[in-house]
């Protein structure tokens, strides 16, 4: 038996480095360098999300001695704390004018302005946003298996198909346009990294269950005989019944320049007065009479998105707001004017959809109880804000 | 989920595409692009039913890497030459990436394509993770590295130092002016498409040689979503080309994209690659071979030529001029050079080069001793703090360099330098075509056709103006790269971390003040400035004074 000679590989080889923590003792050797030190914390400890989310996205009024290095046409650069009306302390205060043999101009008090105050409550970074999605998505998918399996479909009644199919259908339309053009395409415009991821994960959350709904929408066509799976695009392109809510998801990408106003509006007003009101008060009201227990946990997933996720970072940004050291007074006004100005559209578009509580077989609760609730749940979330209910709302 | 439900799945998702019946979206961003006979597709087809699940499993491996490097103690292993250079390149890469999620709006605001907006808004979540993921790795290293410095004090070190801001380019360059010069040809057609490659493959690479696996878990889990992001950038060039007005800002843009990718990207990752690792086999590849390889071959020839079928004017020469100033310029060995010639002025360590360094330079690079090896030698014998000051201050024949302005990567072939006066200014660039992207493609028309969206160049960006005149501790003092003991130096131009053999703020206060290139070319008469450049001309290589005249 022979054996044949191989070459040596040539492979890098590995040597001892000692390079690890505690090897040696020198300046900033200790425990205590190692820390992100260039920034404050919200609570007394550094968080995992803050360590990988703040700063991130400079600030000239920090530490970016050289300012912005790109601009628009128009001049402006980076992230402008004018793109949106709303004001944090410190806003008016002037930037550091750098120039020849300025130095780096290193604001001593940071914060320098209120809107680096916050924080997203849900602490989302992309270990967290893929875990929870993915877990839904997991979910819902095991829910809508589990029920073909069943062959659950079976015992819906004749008109429950024809409202899943037309309004649950439609109302994908809405979390799709919310999340895109609303959500994702703010998340240029806020002033803080903190802002703009909430506002990227807040986008996630609407895509996502916007194509949910489209595949479920798939297997109920699959799964169900007769199930007409373009019947959303007549409801959503004809129904009167969704024009008025199709005009408000549409006029809230059409705010003018205003980053805080879009998101106040769609989350602070939209959502409780339309979102829940058909999601909450209609559909998972609604389903298990009519012999359905698989859409509630569909629509419930995103409702959960929503009260538990989105509501909370909404709250934790413009709460602060309307508390503001310097600029309370001109936020709560601000945000008076935009309550006044989107809850009339909001209610107009949810009476709008009122023929919808007819449709199933088994009633769901009376619209005008439904409405109440979702008017209540409104009105919490507002006061919570530091806002007054507004008397728009007794419409 | 099976390819073919996918496939059907993406056909759903398509119904959700939106056309606006009562209002139109507010158009933050404007191009001048125009894109009336596009044909609209979506090439990603992905539905996040099966991303999200992807992505998590993605992840696990990661943070699961992560755990085993830490319990198999892999910083006993790794060399301190290739960390400290992670130093700049973690401070940096966690904003394009921000930058990039952030730029895709841009792009739902001008590109017509409601299909696309699909994969964009994947693209945007993709960037989260990679930005939030690269600030965790950094967080990671600090930790179990055994000199943290640098990497606790990143963003604020990142945001005041020039490399910082250098770097900066490469995610401001992002998410402003024309959105699609911006978002799409600068993005994801020249950096994702073909500097990713050298970023995200190459590098890791190396890290993985110098005993540096999570980098490699990192990047690699990073650049599998890059191929997603390119597909983007792809659709979007189709959609454009489709518009014969569009050709001209497309010959422009990929003009500037290119160069500009190629002077920054090249500058940084070169130096890491070959000054900053200890694997020195011959059979290794250089960066010249990698850049060959990735971006010549790969990007260049693979994915750029074939356009030029559907109209794309292809930017030939200056492929070519790079590839000549890596290759004869020596362009990455000037930029290492550099780098640590001004190591005072950052916050890592730079290792001095080695005859075992110079055996490979001089193997892979012909002529590189002759060129560079003195300048390594006197930099290793000027390295600890020993009655001289730094090599800056020392004659070891180096000019310092004057900045580009547009760029800011110094003029380093100095040949190449080139001054214009703008806007009352005089500046300097480091090659021509850095002067027409100042002086030309930055501006509201270009070549007589108006181009109202395109950006500007703006900020302070020489840095030595911000610090002329002052004493360099108060300067290293002001950027803040001071260690713990409040007078060591962050950086040090070796890697012993003896206190004794580290510099300070004593050391620092002796030298010579910090003097802006660019300050004093404004305040030189037509005549000086004249015989300045002629001189600046004659430099080099290596930084060497021009040649005594023999007039």
């Amino acid at each position: 038996m022979t054996t044949t000679e191989r070459p040596e590989r040539s492979v890098p080889k590995p040597q001892f480095t000692d390079a690890e923590a505690g090897a040696r003792e020198f300046p900033d050797s200790g425990p205590g360098a190692r820390r992100y030190n260039y920034y404050e914390p919200a609570k007394r400890k550094q968080t995992h999300y803050e360590d990988v989310t703040v700063d991130v996205q400079p600030d000239p009024r920090h530490y970016l001695s050289q300012g912005w290095i790109y601009g628009f046409a128009n001049g402006e650069a980076g992230y402008p704390l004018h793109w949106t009306k709303l004001k944090a302390w410190g806003v008016d205060e002037p930037e550091p004018q750098r120039g020849p043999g300025s130095g780096g101009l290193q604001v001593k008090q940071w914060p320098a302005h209120g809107w680096h105050e916050f924080r997203d409550p849900n602490e989302e970074w992309e270990m967290t946003f893929y875990r929870y999605n993915a877990n839904v998505v997991r979910q819902v998918n095991q829910n809508i298996d589990n029920a073909r399996e069943g062959k659950s479909f079976e015992q819906w009644t004749p008109n429950w198909v024809r409202f899943v199919e037309r309004n649950v259908g439609a109302w994908m339309h809405i979390e799709h346009i919310l999340g895109l053009y609303v959500f994702a395409a703010c998340n240029r415009s806020g002033p803080t990294n903190m802002h703009n991821t909430a506002m990227a994960v807040n986008s996630m959350h609407k895509i996502r269950f916007a194509q949910d709904l489209a595949l479920y929408n798939m297997t109920l066509t699959e799964e169900i005989s007769g199930f007409d799976g373009t019947a959303h695009l007549d409801a959503w392109n004809n129904d009167p019944a969704w024009q008025g809510a199709r005009k408000v998801t549409e006029k809230l990408t059409a705010v003018d320049d205003d980053w805080g106003e879009s998101v106040f509006a769609t989350n602070v007003v939209f959502e409780p007065l339309i979102g829940e009101l058909f999601r909450s008060n209609l559909v998972m009201q609604a389903a298990a009479q009519n012999g359905d227990y698989v859409t509630p946990t569909v629509v419930g997933a995103a409702e959960h998105d929503f009260s538990a996720r989105d509501l909370r970072w909404t709250q934790a940004c413009f709460g602060p707001l309307t508390q503001d050291r310097e600029f309370a007074d001109h936020n709560k006004a601000l945000m008076q004017g935009w309550l006044s100005d989107w809850v009339p559209q909001c209610l107009e578009a949810a009476r709008a959809m009122q023929p919808l509580w007819s449709m199933p077989d088994a009633k769901p609760p009376r619209f005008e109880d439904s409405l109440d609730r979702a008017k209540n749940r409104f009105a919490a979330i507002v006061v919570d804000l530091g806002l007054e209910i507004p008397k728009e709302l007794k419409q | 989920m099976s390819r073919q439900s996918l496939a059907k799945a993406h056909q759903k998702i398509q119904e959700l595409a939106w056309e606006p019946q009562y209002h139109e979206p507010y158009m933050k961003y404007g191009t001048d692009y125009t894109f009336r006979k596009a044909s609209k597709k979506d090439p990603l087809k992905q539905v996040l039913r099966s991303y999200f699940p992807m992505q998590e499993e993605k992840d696990h491996r990661v943070y699961g890497a992560s755990d085993g490097a830490i319990r198999g103690n892999m910083f006993r292993q790794v060399q301190e030459r290739w960390l400290e250079w992670q130093k700049l390149f973690l401070s940096i890469i966690p904003l394009p990436e921000i930058s990039a999620a952030r730029s895709m709006p841009m792009l739902f605001h001008v590109v017509p394509n409601p299909e696309l907006h699909n994969g964009q808004a994947i693209q945007m979540i993709d960037e989260v993770r990679h930005s939030t993921i690269q600030q965790n790795l950094k967080r990671l290293y600090m930790n179990n590295y055994i000199d943290p410095a640098g990497f606790n004090n990143s963003l604020r070190n990142f945001q005041g130092d020039y490399c910082g801001t250098i770097g900066r380019q490469f995610a401001e360059g992002f998410i402003t002016g024309d959105a699609i010069t911006a978002a799409s040809i600068y993005l994801t057609i020249v950096a994702e498409t073909a500097f990713t490659n050298t970023l995200f493959v190459a590098m890791p690479a190396e890290a993985a040689a110098n005993g540096d696996y999570l980098l490699p878990t990192v990047f690699h889990s990073v650049q599998s979503d890059e191929s997603r992001h390119i597909s983007n950038g792809y659709a979007t060039l189709l959609m454009a080309l489709s518009d014969e007005d569009n050709r001209q800002l497309l010959e422009r843009d990929l003009r500037y994209a290119w160069w500009n990718n190629h002077r920054v990207v090249d500058a940084a990752i070169g130096t890491f690659i070959e000054y900053g690792t200890k694997d020195r086999r011959k059979d290794r590849e250089s960066y010249a071979e990698m850049w060959r390889r990735w971006i010549y071959d790969d990007y260049y020839r693979s994915y750029l030529v074939p356009l030029e079928k559907y109209g794309l004017v292809i930017p030939h020469d200056l492929i070519e001029e790079s590839w000549k100033q890596i290759w004869e310029k020596g362009y990455v060995h000037e930029v290492a050079q550099f780098f640590a010639t001004g190591w005072l002025a950052n916050y890592w360590r730079i290792d001095a080069m080695t005859d075992t360094d110079f055996e490979w330079f001089e193997h892979k690079y012909p002529g590189w001793y002759d060129k560079y090896g003195a300048w390594w030698e006197n930099y290793n014998r000027l390295a600890t703090p020993n009655g001289h000051n730094p090599i800056v201050f020392e004659d070891v024949d180096y000019v310092y360099p004057a900045r580009c302005w547009t760029c800011m990567v110094p003029c380093l072939v100095r040949e190449d330098m080139v001054t214009a006066e703008v806007e009352g200014q005089h500046r300097t660039y480091c090659h021509e075509v850095c002067r027409w992207t100042d002086v030309e493609a930055f501006r509201p028309t270009y070549q007589g056709r108006e181009t109202p969206n395109m950006g500007r160049l703006v900020g302070k960006r020489e840095w030595e103006t911000l610090y002329h005149g002052w004493n360099w501790a108060d300067v290293v003092s002001d950027m803040g790269f001071v260690r713990d003991d409040g007078k060591t130096m962050t950086a040090q131009p070796h890697l012993d971390l003896d206190p004794k053999k580290m510099w300070t703020l004593d050391h620092m206060r002796r030298c010579p003040p910090l003097l802006s290139p660019n300050v004093l070319l404004n305040e030189m008469s037509d005549a000086e400035r004249a015989a300045y450049v002629a001189d600046y001309n004659k430099q080099g290589p290596a930084g060497r004074p021009a040649p005594a005249s023999n007039a």
